[in-house]
């Protein structure tokens, strides 16, 4: 909101937030950054563990299947800083060469379901008519359906896989990110830029994908994140109920249900991997909350 | 007398981020008993902030920085919220903006007044409920018995704006606060409130603060008035002597930029340069020198002291009041040069005929289900044509269908039916099926400046997009810098303006950007949506201008849609009015301000308030609303309203069109002669009336 004369009906509201200085300003985020800096450290963080999903097998101590002769059930040590588990293996190493499957899973799945969940709610958003009122009803029912139960099926019937879990993850995301970028779509799509582009005679490409797009950014970059951490959950999870990537690879989820039943000895089995989801979870939700704080603090200048 | 509140050297100030703004800088003010105060300012002039102080109810952002508010002699300032509740509700009333904000939905109406009554006197339920009975009579609500067991949603904005008077006067108090109690209401409605205001303030012995951007409305309604401008009294006065000559070089700025009825198309209007400073930045002498017609060197250097004139209590706060009131000081306020337009060509730049438009949620479930949908008739049978280089004003309360029939000419909505003709070639009513010359030629300006740009992109994309699209012949890369250059200059804008975005403009700014992205690839067809419906009346006047010299410039003609009359009359040639869908009269600008007029024109031009004391506005009033468009009247649509209906015929018939000559036509059953005889007698009461 500017100062001075914005509009007659609206005087007399006292002024909300500063002045603006300029729209895309990266001081003005910055500087909420410094304010709120709870979300810096959880973009470090995930940062910090897409980078282990890289580089971690090269800087690993030993390989993710890597018997270690005489170092069973060994608690954390300076030479095994996360112990070894009830097969002799690194916990570190296993854990460091799980981050891959852990982040590119889903990872890759998040991606793809924001992709045609984007496409799919601007189109739905921008033309309405009958085939959205057909096609959003038909991803409600699909929501209907418990995450976990599609998930077992599915992955029950096509057998576990890599490419298995992230069609599961897709199919589940996609009408939950349809259904927000349709309902951002469809407050822009009343306003008078919209109707100018059409009096002018731009596509409709042009008309979904540079004036619309730009405006449901936020609501995109915000889902986009929660999506991301709820799919390194469902992969965890899938993993915890045996349905993940398949042994030998280490997969967090897999590492904790085994751990399981060794508790009792070698609790730090369970510990590392168990930490390693949740840091990474709360990290990405952390994330998350600065960009949706971010964005509305943008919303509040225009 | 003493008076009934007293603000002295009251300063305000709101949370800036971490330090305070200064909003309203040392401000005094008292109401007498009796006295509707006006407080006049352009939106960010903090009469809003000021009259909610009087109250001692501000919102939690705002400190009091100095000085005292006396209620009969004690000070509200610093009293607790405890205290203070059983002064506001009883002594302070308020009667907000928005009526349906501030009334509760989930409680009946007769509830909500009944409640302010058992908690400040204590009536029992029985009693206190025929009080709110008898309150909505007061506020003459026809059948107040049915009324009050009715919920807020399912009154019109009228009626609810009169609940809230009804609140407000329950409990007989000392002070009411008018915040913009009209500004969401049609004209005619806002007529019969005001009609109210002045009986029943009176009435109630209570004084009131009247806080408005309408100098109209101040007029008629007012006794004394405050000018503030950027929180500082500029001139107080009785409303009459400010009126008939302002002290201050800024109030005598805003009456002369108001469009007036009784000016030729032919002037500009006054308009006051620059903006209103910032609440940042205020300038440390005289606030408004800046911005000054008539400022020197000592406006820049010390500020002007609020001096008493006379002993009349008129205050202003200008360097060089004496020299304005005695007349050495000319100031040009005076129409700054003239626009000749080239008088219209008589060859017809758009002619829409039986436009025809319905709206029907027809739901999928509708089709499945073979429900009959409900339709609503926005527009019915329209027929408009405007000539080369003129302007069609198109006027009606909302709900009219205005905005439709405009959006059907430029195809933003299909219309049903009807044939358009543009520059003499049969377009289409489709949007997609237009070429690219008629998208070119018919281009729009729209009601909202705020969401008329898109706030991603620089103001450069949004005039260089219709210049790539559009233009004929295509433009190289320089050619099209240069035209956007070119374009801002137009709207007299600065060039550097082409790297700002939408969020750093004003709304003013904001518009002329929209209005030249309409001019940029040379259309012969401007349709403008209600273009200053949303400003100031200090920018309003630049925005008129503007149209104005650039239709001289480019050759192009006008669809001036609005609701205000004086804006249509300051710039149309021709006038359509529209009810309930339909057309009801149209004919040259001149001819239709004058009789003979159809029933419902009269009604409307009665309903204007004059910016000007001594002259009252007409008489006439239309009661209810506009009827439902899902159910439109038999016979003559507006003979539920109509004051002047002759009989059963009116109900039965649908009216034939009447020639009053000089292609000036209106759709009544009475006569032209009759109509004549009726309401240029008409005209000689509401003259007597003002003389009075």
């Amino acid at each position: 909101m500017t100062t001075g004369q914005t509009s007659a009906e609206s005087s007399g509201t006292p002024p909300s937030s500063t002045q603006s200085t300029s729209s895309f300003s990266p001081l003005a985020i910055a500087r909420q950054l410094v304010r709120y800096p709870l979300p810096l450290i959880g973009t470090c963080i995930v940062v910090l563990f897409i980078l282990l999903a890289f580089i971690g097998p090269m800087i690993s101590p030993y390989r993710f299947d890597e018997l270690i002769p005489g170092a069973l059930s060994q608690p954390p040590s300076l030479e095994h800083y996360f112990g070894t588990d009830r097969l002799s293996r690194d916990v570190f190493s296993r854990v460091l060469w799980g981050a891959r499957e852990v982040i590119i899973i889903p990872g890759v799945a998040t991606f793809i379901a924001v992709a045609i969940g984007t496409i799919l709610g601007l189109a739905l958003g921008y033309f309405g008519g009958w085939i959205d009122e057909i096609i959003s009803r038909g991803l409600d029912s699909l929501l209907a359906i418990p995450a976990l139960v599609l998930a077992l099926v599915m992955l029950g019937t096509i057998g576990p896989s890599r490419i298995g879990i992230i069609i599961v993850i897709v199919l589940l995301y996609v009408p939950i990110v349809t259904r927000v970028i349709r309902s951002a779509t469809l407050n822009i799509r009343a306003s008078g830029y919209i109707e100018a582009a059409r009096l002018r005679g731009e596509s409709t490409a042009y008309i979904l994908f540079r004036e619309i797009l730009p405006g449901v950014l936020p609501a995109l970059a915000v889902e986009a994140a929660l999506r991301f951490s709820y799919a390194i959950f469902l992969t965890a999870s899938l993993g915890f109920l045996g349905l993940g990537v398949q042994p030998p690879s280490p997969d967090w989820g897999r590492m904790v249900a085994e751990a399981r039943q060794n508790f009792s000895r070698s609790p730090w089995e369970l510990w590392f991997p168990a930490g390693a989801i949740a840091l990474l979870v709360i990290a990405v939700n952390l994330m998350a909350d600065g960009l949706r704080r971010i964005f509305r603090y943008e919303g509040q200048m225009r | 007398m003493t008076p009934v509140i007293q603000a002295s050297q009251l300063s305000i100030d709101y949370k800036l981020g971490k330090g305070w703004a200064n909003v309203i800088n040392d401000v005094t003010l008292g109401v007498e008993p009796l006295e509707i105060h006006g407080l006049v300012g352009e939106s960010g002039s903090g009469k809003s902030t000021l009259a909610l102080a009087l109250m001692n109810y501000l919102a939690d952002n705002a400190r009091i920085s100095n000085g005292e508010v006396l209620l009969d002699g004690s000070n509200l300032i610093g009293k607790s919220a405890d205290e203070m509740r059983k002064i506001w509700g009883h002594d302070l009333n308020l009667v907000p903006q928005d009526p349906l904000a501030s009334l509760n939905p989930s409680y009946t109406i007769g509830n909500q007044i009944a409640e302010i009554t058992r908690l400040h006197e204590g009536l029992p339920r029985r009693e206190a409920w025929n009080r709110a009975v008898e309150m909505l009579r007061q506020v003459k609500i026809a059948d107040p018995e049915d009324v009050v067991k009715r919920y807020p949603h399912q009154l019109s904005g009228g009626m609810q704006q009169r609940v809230t008077i009804a609140m407000a006067l329950s409990t007989q108090p000392r002070l009411l606060v008018l915040d913009e109690p009209t500004t969401a209401l049609d004209v005619t409605t806002q007529a019969i409130i005001l009609d109210l205001f002045r009986e029943l303030i009176h009435d109630n012995q209570a004084a009131a603060v009247y806080v408005s951007h309408d100098l109209g409305t101040v007029a008629q309604l007012c006794d004394r008035v405050t000018v503030l401008y950027a929180g500082e009294v500029m001139e107080t006065a009785d409303v009459h002597e400010l009126f008939a000559q302002p002290l201050h070089p800024y109030t005598a700025g805003l009456l002369a930029s108001l469009p007036r009825l009784t000016e030729g198309t032919e002037t500009r209007l006054f308009t006051i340069e620059g903006i209103a400073p910032s609440l940042t930045e205020r300038p440390p002498a005289c606030v408004f020198e800046p911005r000054c017609p008539v400022a020197l060197d000592i406006c820049a250097q010390e500020k002007p002291p609020l001096e008493a004139v006379d002993g009349t209590g008129r205050r202003v706060r200008c360097h060089r009041w004496q020299e304005i009131r005695s007349g050495e000081l000319e100031m040009q306020i005076m129409p700054q040069g003239e626009v000749t337009s080239a008088p219209p060509r008589r060859n017809q730049i758009l002619k829409a005929e039986h436009i025809n438009k319905r709206f029907g949620e027809v739901t999928l479930f509708d089709r499945l289900l073979r429900r009959d949908p409900s339709y609503v008739h926005a527009v019915d049978d329209a027929s408009v044509s405007i000539q080369a280089r003129s302007t069609l004003g198109l006027v009606g309360e909302s709900g009219s269908g205005k905005t439709t029939l405009a959006r059907c000419i430029v195809a933003l909505n299909e219309a049903d039916s009807g044939d358009i003709e543009l520059c003499e070639m049969h377009i289409s009513n489709k949007l997609k099926e237009r070429s690219q010359e008629t998208l070119r030629n018919l281009r729009m300006v729209f009601q909202n400046p705020n969401d008329a740009l898109n706030p991603y992109q620089p103001v450069r994309q949004a005039l260089e997009r219709p210049l790539r699209l559009l233009s004929d012949p295509k433009l190289s890369e320089q050619e099209i810098s240069q035209r956007v250059v070119d374009l801002l200059e137009a709207v007299r804008l600065t060039p550097e303006y082409a790297h700002r975005y939408p969020s750093e403009l004003s709304g003013g700014e904001k518009q002329r950007i929209a209005i030249a992205r309409a001019f940029a690839a040379n259309p012969a067809l401007v349709v403008a949506d209600e273009p200053t419906s949303s400003l100031d009346v200090s920018v309003q006047a630049v925005i008129l201008n503007l149209l104005k010299d650039l239709r001289a410039q480019h050759g192009a003609s006008y669809l001036l849609i609005s609701h205000d009359l004086d804006v249509i009359a300051y710039l149309a040639d021709w006038i359509a009015v529209m009810y309930l869908g339909e057309i009801v009269e149209e004919g040259e600008t001149m001819d239709v301000y004058d009789p003979p007029w159809h029933p419902y024109t009269e009604a409307l031009l009665s309903a204007i308030p004059i910016p000007d004391p001594t002259q009252r506005q007409g008489a006439i009033r239309l009661e209810g609303e506009i009827p439902s468009a899902r159910n439109i009247p038999h016979g003559c649509r507006f003979h539920t309203r109509c004051p002047r209906k002759i009989g059963d015929i009116c109900e039965q018939q649908e009216p034939p069109w009447r020639d009053a000559g000089n292609g000036h036509f209106i759709r009544c059953h009475i006569p032209i002669d009759e109509l004549i005889e009726l309401q240029s007698g008409a005209t000689n009461a509401q003259a007597n009336e003002g003389n009075r």
